[in-house]
This record gives C-alpha cells, structure tokens and sequence, in this order.
C-alpha cells in the first residue's frame, strides 16, 4: 500500500497496525507518530517528554524493533507494525517485563516507564539475536553475557529523572534470567 | 513546524528526479532532519521519503570489500557479523553513537549527512554562519568547550558528530551517489565531507538533488582495529575526542598505520601526518606520542576547548597502545 503524494492537499491517508488492529488515519503529514497514537488514537500510555528524541519516554516498538516515536513521521509508516505500551499487556494479565517493573519497583513518578518497558522488551529481543553493545568487550563476540553494565549501557537512551535506575536494571535482569521475551 | 508535502518515492530514479520540487529534501531515518525541522532550523517544503528504496542490503564485493546500502540502519550495519569480524571499528564506532532506539531507525547516508551539534547552530537567536549565512560566528568567543581545534576559521568553529563517518575515514570508505541527472559517481569519504572556509552551510560535495545510495568499504586492512571515544558521559553523548586507528605491526615494528580523529573537526579528520610517524617505526609509547604532535601541530584552541588537544593527543597515544597491544 502506498500512499498518495500530498501534492495540492493537506492531509495525507495512512493504514498501520496498532497493537493488533488496522487503523486508519487521515493527518497532516507534519504528525509524528507519537502525537498520531496520543491525539488521533487516544493511546495516552505513550508519553512525550522531550519531543526530540533524548528522553525515550516514547518509546514504541515498530515491527519489532524499539524505536523513538516522537523522531518519525506517521506518514513514514504505512503498513507497519506497532505495538505500544497498551499492547504489551493489560491489567491482569501483564506483560513479564510490565510485572518486573512492579514486582522491583523499578518507577517512582512513573512518567518514563512505557518508555522504559518498551524499550527493555526491545532491547532483549537485541540481545536474543546476539547484537554487541558499547559495553561489548568484543563485538566479533557470538556470546553476549547481560551484565549490569550491557544492561544499563543498552538502556541508555530512557532517561529516569526519579533515578530509578537500579530497580529498572533489576526488573529488566529478572526477565533476562527468567528467559521471557 | 513549517508544513510541507511528503511523497515517497518508489525508485531511486523518481527520487532523485522528486528533487527538483523548489524546498525539496530527502528524508530517510528522520532523527536527526525532524530535529531540526521542530526547531524550524530545517524547513523543507516538500518532503521525498527514500526510507523503503532498495538500498538497505548490506553485500559482498567481489574484491573481498563489503557494500553497505545508504538505507541500511545503523543498528543493521552494527550488528552484521561480517562487519564485526572485519571491519570491527565500525561496528564500535556505530555503538559508541547514539542510543539503542536511534540506531534502530539511523539510515547509513542519513549518518553521513547529520548536522552539527553546535549549540549555537541550535539557538535560532543566536549568529551562526551554518544556519543563517552572513550573520556571523557565536561560538567564537563564546562557550565553546566542545568545539573545533583542526581545519576550523573565522566563520565556523563546529564539528562534524559522527562517529561512524570516523571509523569510515579510517577504513577509506567510498560513498556512492546517484545525481539529479541520473548519472551515479563515487567520491571518496576524505574529500566528501568539506572544511567550513567561508561557507560553512555547505558541509558536503553533494550536488543539489543527489543521493546517496551506499558506503563501500574495501577489503578488510592489515591489523588491530580500534575505536575509542571520550565524552562528559559514559554512554548518548557526542565526543569530545575521538580516534579511529588500524595499526599492524611486525616484530615490534609498525607496518601500517591509519589515524581518524572525531570531535575536533568540521568533518571526520583523517591524519597522514600520525601515520607518517608511525609507519616503520617500533611501537613504543614514545613513538605514539610523537605521531600525537604531529597530528596536532596545526591544532588551534578557541578558549574553553583548548584542553581537547591535550586530550585528542594522549586518546591516540590510548588508542594506538590498544591497538598494537603494547603498554
């Protein structure tokens, strides 16, 4: 599916999949795709903070793959795949990493965590494949060991202004070790 | 942000030609171009995606080189195992860059063509030579802690903030572009990025409506490669210093050796004069530190950044230790 030029009009017509369900959205294409999940989805568990990419409140995964929703044009993603805090898990019946972040307190104000479990189920999936990271002593390495420090070096781009750091390196290290994805 | 129309293109052809649309440019990862398009430093009025060309392969040569394609993502590159075994300074200097979630979406040519971090070039109320030519230069005489100390002048002091374009100087990559006309060429990474002069808002020799389509690397250099970056924090920062060296040595004595340096330059900054001081010379510490003067013997501070040549000298003499396995 494409999507038709937006020469001579001011909107542009996008279908994504949005936690399972197709959605369609008519937008103006200046609309990143974190104001499209906020503002035309009503999907407010994604957050904004810095709206440039350096706080990883926004944190969605797109086919797979975490990225910033606040850098991305909606438009850009006709046809993808996007799976966001809401459709990680529900209450009761919470995703693994939603429950590691309960069960280690790894929040204060809460602002950061969609962010943060967003990005540590990608991150894992990273690991999973076998990715180096700057914390990597070689990154020929076919063996990644998930230290603290891969873990926090990995997590770098989320930013906790409460500091909750340890717990959140805590809670990601639980599903590490419990082999959830 | 200013409004503009977006088309995406469905070949290389259509999206060279969409840019001939007055305002055009191309978008491909986005993370650095809507940046700067939310603080209206950037203003394009017509948008052409290129992000789902073709071009995110990453391919062998038949000389035993490896092709990466301009839409491959930094995170792609990063993690290819031939680019690890390989060409491993690469790899290192991709993972020294950025966070995890901009990785994922960081197009290789996008990498090649960010924009300085230059705070003043950021502060639209701020004189800035890059962002609005003629109005004059902040950073000279202002805070500029991290800023240029080789190949800067009068108009523009900022650096060039990649740290792949580093690694890519050392491994004398070649950049492949396909122009307005159609016609493909290839250029070098040492004369792709330019020197400010007195025209620093042009900050490459790409011709206007090219594209870039691939970074070839040749084949895999003698010897220990190595990249190490130093910056206020351990991890998502830009450098302060940074250094790319592949060093081999035989016995003792260095066969081969190629320098970059990142963060000190309006581009990758490639030193012929370290490497003329270190090949066939014994790799001892006093070797290193010779080829560190004469990498910087033209280095200028501006003030709050005169420590950076002090710094970018003893981040070689590091680097080459690791590299060569010495000290």
């Amino acid at each position: 599916m494409s999507v038709s030029t937006a020469t001579g009009t001011k909107t542009s017509e996008i279908q994504i999949s949005v936690n399972g369900s197709v959605r369609r959205l008519v937008l103006d294409p200046r609309t990143s795709l974190l104001d499209a999940l906020r503002e035309h989805l009503h999907l407010t568990g994604t957050k904004k903070g810095c709206d440039h990419g350096q706080c990883g409140a926004c944190t969605v995964l797109i086919n797979d793959r975490r990225i910033n929703s606040c850098l991305t044009l909606a438009v850009m993603h006709e046809g993808d795949d996007i799976v966001t805090i809401e459709g990680l898990g529900s209450p009761g019946a919470l995703h693994p990493m939603q429950a590691a972040f309960v069960e280690r307190d790894g929040f204060q104000c809460g602002y950061c965590t969609p962010g943060q479990i967003c990005s540590a189920v990608g991150m894992l999936a990273e690991v999973k494949a076998g990715w180096p990271s700057h914390a990597t002593a070689d990154v020929a390495s076919r063996r990644i060991a998930l230290t603290d420090a891969e873990i926090r070096e990995r997590m770098s781009g989320n930013i906790c202004r409460c500091a909750a750091y340890p717990n959140i390196v805590a809670a990601v290290r639980d599903v590490a070790e419990g082999g959830s994805k | 942000m200013k409004a503009f129309t977006y088309e995406r293109a469905t070949d290389p052809g259509a999206a060279v030609a969409a840019m001939s649309k007055a305002g055009a440019k191309f978008i491909s990862g986005g993370t650095n171009l809507l940046d700067l398009m939310k603080l209206e430093i950037e203003q394009p009025s017509h948008l052409v995606d290129i992000s789902r060309l073709p071009f995110k392969d990453i391919e062998e040569m038949r000389d035993g080189g490896l092709r990466i394609g301009a839409q491959a993502t930094n995170s792609d590159v990063a993690a290819d195992r031939r680019v690890r075994s390989r060409y491993a300074v690469l790899s290192q200097a991709l993972l020294a860059g950025a966070s995890g979630q901009l990785r994922n979406k960081a197009s290789v040519g996008g990498n090649l063509l960010q924009r300085t971090r230059c705070p003043y070039f950021y502060d639209t109320v701020s004189d800035c030579n890059k962002r609005a030519p003629g109005s004059g230069c902040s950073a000279i005489g202002g805070f500029n802690r991290g800023h240029a100390i080789l190949g800067a002048s009068e108009s523009c002091i900022a650096t060039h903030p990649s740290d792949m374009a580093v690694a890519m100087a050392a491994l004398e990559a070649r950049i492949e572009l396909l122009g307005a006309n159609q016609a493909a060429r290839t250029v070098a990474i040492g004369d792709f990025h330019r020197l400010p002069g007195d025209t620093p808002h042009i900050e490459t020799v790409l011709q206007p409506g090219e594209m870039i389509t691939g970074v070839v690397l040749p084949p895999q250099p003698p010897g220990q490669q190595v990249y190490r970056k130093v910056r206020d924090r351990a991890s998502y920062e830009f450098a302060l210093v940074s250094v790319a060296a592949i060093v081999a040595t035989d016995r003792g004595t260095i066969s081969a050796a190629r320098v970059a340096f990142g963060g000190v330059a309006h581009r990758p900054w490639r030193s012929v004069e370290a490497e003329a001081a270190l090949a066939g010379r014994p790799a001892t510490m006093a070797v290193f530190r010779a080829a560190a003067e004469a990498a910087m013997a033209n280095a200028v501070g501006r003030g709050h950044n005169d420590f950076k040549i002090e710094l970018a000298k003893r981040t070689l003499c590091r680097t080459l230790a690791q590299a060569a396995q010495v000290g």
